[in-house]
């Protein structure tokens, strides 16, 4: 097996594409998120939370379905080319920062909105498990054992955890519609969205999916050097005991 | 007469080191073929790849006419490896850690029972607990799981380790009877002067490598 | 030549072995139950409150359950990794649905039994009344949830056996994906008390979800525990 041999340069032309995508519409959410659009008629500036809120919980969960799928792929390929292995830890490892991220601005929104810190609400207590879930899947990843044992557990992991989720949700959901008090997050409290907020939480969208696709590009980079490094390094140590053997003969 | 164990340049990783490193050995049926070497040189990375239990990254391996590199599940009823441990439950008793794994190939209880009692760990001894066993008992419990499975490829990693005398030489006695039987066996050991009696054949692996 | 070694052979071989090495060290007897029981009590000292205690008991009864789930799923694992035999059974080639099935009965029938003497401590304890319709509906929900929890114990322990830092590992892997028991198990049990004003009727649909719970994770587990012991 060749050794794959890597560019000095950091990026490629779709990592400078993408990259320059999400600056730019990063810039202009600050810009249109700050400054630009309105406040809402009863949140006030607290509004300007769902332009980072918003996003980053879609980031998130689009970070787990790429695991997810990366997973199959991998587990159904017949060659079990670790690529897919390596995409779905990366997705993995950036979404789990995303998920912080939209329960650290939820339950910042929901202090000053609701004044409640958090709520039992389906879609909150589902997102919070979901978290804590792939939390444990990374720690699956970092058990130890071959590349192969790695990409085989936790692609099973990953795969469990789909069926999992909509479990959590459901009985969630379940268990609070039995209650009285109804979801915050339902009903009338619905933000009226003109056409500047609609459009910078729209960029908001495409700028932090750049965000996510350049970090997930970069990382499972990362990861295929640490692979490559191994196999280098397996065959400096193939060498070594190669000349140790002839040594002792 | 047909080969048993082939390998060809066989790597295999272990923990990121190459414990196997382009190995090549070929193993006759009915052999007692002795690993000597040192500690660290991959005996016990190679009587475990022989069993299938660990992935061979490049190279060559096959074990009873399975190639490992694409079925390292199938070759593995057929196989019997004792290791350092033991493999037995300690608060079943010494027939029923036999019994158990004569279920799951369907032997009679007629054949626990003539194993047992060629082990010598038949009548009281084989109601107690293995935990309440000599090492050299235990030993034998184990080589008898070996035998009531059928294995036909036998991987032995110090099978004396730990024996008395009298204890070596029954060990002995049932290496030879299950190679008289057809079976195949693999020992790593450091008791070269015994091993070397019992092989028919031995080989050395050093860093990793088998050298005649 | 070895004969091919059936699914329900090993099952059941497994199942055997690992309640009878149960009753020879009584490890679960004569530890996790007490442990059990003690949470009880704890609980009944933290909460305070006689009428608290009635209203939440089926909720703490589960989550006392949950708590001696992870010492039994560890205890399971550790009779096959202590001399090896886990490995033994690899290298024996055994088939691992058959493992897996084995294990979780066995686990399955220590749970149940478990379960019976907390929800007899809930009565004394916490002065929880069962009327006879509500017994049905508890009998399956124990069942249902129990059977749910086996599965996924018994997965994730066979994950986490011999891993390092299994004792912290299991619980992380294992309690979030049980959430949907404790819920479900909870409301159901509740309704059975009729605690709170609920109905026997409320708890069927919860009985449903514990069900499919329990579907799912035993047809994922034997699917996969022969990918997760792997080497």
């Amino acid at each position: 097996m060749n050794v794959q041999t890597f560019n000095a340069r950091v990026a490629t032309p779709t990592t400078r594409l993408v990259g320059a995508m999400a600056i730019a519409s990063m810039a202009w959410v600050v810009l249109g998120g700050l400054f630009v659009t309105p406040k809402d008629v009863d949140q006030g500036d607290a509004v300007r939370i769902m332009y980072v809120h918003v996003p980053t919980a879609w980031v998130a969960y689009l970070a787990f379905i790429v695991t997810a799928v990366a997973s199959a792929c991998w587990l159904l390929s017949r060659k079990h080319s670790m690529g897919f292995d390596r995409v779905a830890g990366a997705s993995a490892e950036v979404g789990v920062i995303f998920m912080a991220m939209t329960l650290l601005s939820g339950s910042l929104w929901g202090r000053i909105t609701w004044g409640a810190f958090w709520a039992w609400d389906p879609r909150l207590t589902t997102t919070a498990f979901l978290l804590v879930t792939y939390i444990g899947y990374l720690a699956v990843r970092g058990l130890g054992g071959s590349l192969e044992q790695r990409a085989r557990r936790s692609a099973v992991i990953a795969l469990l955890a789909v069926l999992e989720i909509p479990l959590v949700h459901f009985s969630v959901l379940l268990w609070r519609s039995l209650h009285q008090n109804a979801s915050v997050l339902s009903g009338d409290g619905d933000i009226k969205m003109d056409g500047s907020m609609l459009t910078t939480l729209l960029v908001g969208v495409i700028g932090f999916t750049c965000t996510f696709a350049w970090l997930v590009m970069h990382r499972q980079r990362v990861l295929a050097m640490q692979d490559a490094m191994e196999m280098t390094q397996l065959d400096a140590a193939l060498r070594e005991r190669a000349n140790e053997s002839s040594r002792l003969k | 007469m047909s080969t048993v164990v082939d390998f060809r340049d066989a790597v295999v990783v272990f923990n990121g080191f190459p414990a196997l490193a382009e190995a090549s050995i070929e193993v006759q049926q009915g052999e007692i073929v002795l690993l000597q070497g040192p500690n660290g040189a991959g005996k016990t990375t190679l009587l475990r790849a022989c069993a299938g239990l660990l992935p061979i990254v490049r190279g060559e391996a096959s074990v009873l006419g399975v190639d490992l590199c694409v079925d390292r599940q199938s070759v593995r009823p057929r196989v019997g490896l004792l290791g350092h441990a033991n493999g037995l439950f300690a608060d079943l008793t010494i027939g029923e850690n036999v019994l158990f794994w004569a279920q799951m190939v369907g032997a009679s209880n007629v054949e626990v029972a003539a194993t047992l009692q060629r082990f010598g760990i038949d009548g009281r001894l084989s109601q107690q607990k293995v935990m309440q066993l000599s090492a050299g008992q235990k030993r034998r419990c184990a080589l008898a799981c070996l035998v009531v499975r059928r294995a036909e490829l036998w991987l032995l990693d110090e099978p004396h380790a730990g024996l008395d005398a009298s204890a070596r030489d029954e060990i002995d006695a049932i290496i030879r009877e299950a190679c008289a039987a057809g079976a195949t066996v693999l020992i790593a050991s450091h008791e070269l002067e015994r091993a070397r009696g019992l092989a028919t054949r031995s080989v050395s692996v050093v860093a990793g490598r088998v050298v005649s | 030549m070895s004969t091919q070694l059936s699914l329900g052979r090993v099952a059941r071989a497994v199942a055997a072995k690992d309640l009878r090495i149960e009753m020879r060290s009584r490890v679960v007897i004569n530890q996790v139950f007490p442990f059990a029981g003690l949470v009880m009590v704890m609980f009944a000292f933290a909460l305070d409150n006689d009428d608290v205690l009635t209203r939440v008991a089926g909720g703490l009864v589960w989550l006392a359950t949950l708590f001696s789930l992870i010492i039994i799923i560890q205890r399971s694992f550790a009779v096959d990794t202590a001399d090896g035999a886990l490995e033994a059974q690899r290298v024996a080639g055994l088939d691992p649905a058959g493992i897996f099935i084995g294990k979780a009965l066995a686990v399955m029938m220590q749970l149940v039994t478990l379960e019976v003497v907390l929800f007899l401590a809930a009565i004394v304890l916490y002065r929880v009344q069962l009327q006879s319709d509500g017994v049905v509906l508890l009998v399956t929900c124990v069942i249902s949830a129990t059977a749910g929890l086996s599965f996924v114990g018994t997965l994730y322990g066979g994950l986490t056996a011999g891993a390092r830092g299994r004792e912290t590992l299991l619980p992380l892997l294992m309690l979030p994906v049980v959430a949907p028991v404790l819920i479900g198990a909870t409301r159901a049990t509740e309704s059975a008390f009729m605690s709170g004003g609920a109905a026997v009727s409320d708890g069927w649909p919860w009985v449903g979800v514990l069900v499919v719970f329990a579907a799912v994770f035993g047809l994922g587990g034997i699917l996969s525990f022969g990918s997760l012991i792997e080497e």
